[in-house]
């Protein structure tokens, strides 16, 4: 057990390192120059040129990297070249608003969708099936961003129940505690439900799929032969096996997980990780840039390392190294 | 084959997929407007459905902020989004049917190296990989059709590869070598016709997610670029009418769904048939 999660915590490393090399490139690779942008278009070529030197961007790429992991091992992520703001401080800022609104999703979408995807597989080829069938084949294809639209139009602008943006409201810091709470819930509510509803659907179709597969098995036959009550067949035997590739799925759907909430964040201007990077990217901040690609791939790594885990918990075979 | 056919979700997936590749084809022959057509913009902005305007035009999915007929910029602007999917999938499809097949086909260094680039490439979360690629170079759609393409062949590889793996056991690959067939040979003529029922299989899948995508960067304004319009765009600039004019972006939104429904569908359909076992 041990030895495994060595191996797969090495490879979770490599995949930061590997991300944070590509980014590097790519950044500089790209056309567009951050030093023109930081001067506007009168600055003469001396003042480029010591700007450059200044930030460092006329050594050679490798030293760069080199200079660069090694400060931000150090936590001195720099500043953004936009705002000025220490990088450290916006991404900690950042990271716990994104957890807290993927980390809720994830839990949300694998719990519903687990239900739904059993009653679906209990009631196979009935009008329920069929009927929820539709509902998540549609949910499962609508864009992130849309579906949030949406929801804002009908509670936020027709309904007028819940806010359309933000997380908090501009009066919370003269609210009391409780009253803070339900403003935050509330600004949480339509970000939630849109990247959950999307989730939801995706568990669904998977888990029904999975139950459907195993629910054919030679030892569900022989279970329900033995006398077994139906209902703990399907508690027991089918669901507990079918969960096996639904919570390696968990790994999986991460990196979907992210994409969908940096979208989500970019609509409801839900002030995490996503909506730094989408903002970073669209003012060529190369700093906040390479610190909310790196943070967004820990993060990844970090909830792939626990849905293994979780993964070896359910299923004693995967326990050992070999397997992975 | 006639159980692609007899299957009700790959006949409704085709007949919706076919019908918007022929609305959009056909887009002069179904609308007589332009879509980039404007007159008098402050008196014919914001029109209802199906209301006819002072010129006594009528507008089936009524009007945008600039008087556009939203009807008619759904039909030309399926054309770019319809494209730019596909596209994208052709490139994702070749790329990933070259990978999967060469560490199908090979051992040792070359394997572990393609798997273990594409289980790299899986691991990023790809909205933040686009982002960076569609915001570095100048957008536009081509820009575009490239990036969704280099971001999207590791599920292509991946069915690729164990079908590809499980051909090269297969005895009619060992007679072929002890024929005197050179590897290049073997791969080619035996193992690439049997891996592209699976290659389908991920392309219609892909083709949905390709197109929502591609809304999804237009919409963040790192894709398509304005005046060159796609379903993206459409949604992006109904964005700020939602409330006095909410079928500007409802429009664009539903057609997209219905073309990923659709693709979900035919590529379901075409993955129970490809893998009984799995139906």
């Amino acid at each position: 057990m041990l030895a495994s999660m060595l191996v797969r915590l090495v490879r979770g490393l490599a995949v930061i390192v590997g991300v944070l090399a590509l980014t590097f490139l790519l950044l500089h690779a790209s056309p567009g120059d951050p030093v023109r942008r930081l001067l506007g278009p009168n600055a003469s070529a001396g003042q480029v040129a010591a700007q450059r030197e200044v930030l460092g961007l006329d050594r050679p790429l490798p030293v760069q990297f080199a200079e660069w992991a090694r400060a931000f091992a150090r936590g001195d992520w720099g500043r953004s070249i936009e705002t000025g703001e220490p990088v450290l401080r916006m991404i900690a800022r950042a990271w716990p608003r994104t957890v807290e609104l993927a980390g809720l999703s994830l839990v949300l979408s694998y719990l519903i969708g687990i239900i739904v995807g059993t009653i679906q597989a209990a009631r196979n080829r009935t009008g329920l099936d069929t009927g929820l069938s539709v509902a998540t084949v549609t949910l499962f294809a609508m864009p992130s961003y849309w579906l949030g639209l949406m929801l804002v139009m009908l509670f936020a602008y027709a309904l007028r129940w819940l806010p359309a943006f933000g997380a908090t409201g501009l009066d919370a810091d003269f609210l009391g505690p409780g009253a803070r709470l339900i403003d935050a819930l509330r600004h949480l509510a339509l970000p939630l439900t849109t990247l959950t509803l999307i989730g939801i659907a995706g568990t669904g179709r998977f888990v029904r799929a999975a139950m459907l597969e195993v629910q054919g098995e030679p030892f569900v036959t022989v279970a329900a032969a033995k006398g077994i009550p139906g209902r703990r067949v399907r508690f027991h035997h089918i669901l507990r096996n079918a969960l096996v590739p639904v919570v390696t799925l968990l790994g999986l759907s991460l990196p979907a997980l992210f994409s969908g909430a940096v979208f989500v964040e970019a609509i409801f201007a839900w002030p995490g990780v996503g909506r730094v990077l989408v903002e970073g990217v669209q003012a060529r901040d190369y700093p906040v840039v390479m610190a909310a690609t790196a943070v967004s791939a820990i993060l990844v790594v970090a909830g792939n390392f626990i849905a293994e885990w979780l993964a070896a918990l359910t299923d004693p075979r995967l326990r050992q190294p070999s397997q992975a | 084959m006639t159980a692609i056919v007899r299957d009700r979700r790959a006949v409704w997936g085709g007949l919706i997929l076919a019908m918007v590749v022929g609305l959009a084809l056909g887009a002069p022959l179904v609308t007589s407007i332009g879509p980039e057509l404007t007159r008098d913009v402050a008196a014919t902005r914001f029109l209802q459905p199906g209301a006819t305007d002072l010129h006594g035009v009528f507008h089936l999915l009524g009007t945008d902020r600039l008087g556009r007929d939203v009807w008619a910029r759904l039909l030309y602007g399926a054309r770019l989004s319809l494209a730019v999917g596909a596209l994208a999938v052709l490139i994702s499809s070749l790329l990933g049917v070259g990978v999967g097949t060469v560490a199908g086909a090979s051992r040792g260094v070359v394997r572990t190296g393609l798997l273990g680039a594409t289980d790299f490439a899986l691991a990023l979360p790809r909205v933040v990989l686009l982002l960076l690629l569609a915001s570095l170079w100048q957008p536009s759609a081509v820009l575009v059709v490239v990036v969704l393409g280099v971001t999207g062949w590791m599920s292509v590889a991946r069915l690729v590869f164990g079908e590809a793996r499980s051909v090269m056991a297969r005895p009619f690959v060992e007679g072929a070598r002890a024929l005197g067939g050179g590897r290049l040979r073997v791969v080619l003529r035996h193992v690439l016709p049997n891996v592209l029922t699976p290659a389908l299989v991920a392309a219609a899948l892909g083709f949905g997610n390709a197109i929502m995508l591609e809304a999804g960067l237009s919409f963040l304004g790192v894709g398509v670029q304005p005046p060159a319009s796609s379903w993206g765009t459409m949604i992006a600039s109904g964005r700020d009418t939602l409330v006095n004019a909410p079928w500007v972006a409802l429009a664009p939104g539903v057609a997209l769904v219905l073309v990923v429904v659709a693709s979900t569908l035919l590529g379901d359909a075409l993955q129970d048939a490809w893998d009984p076992r799995k139906a």
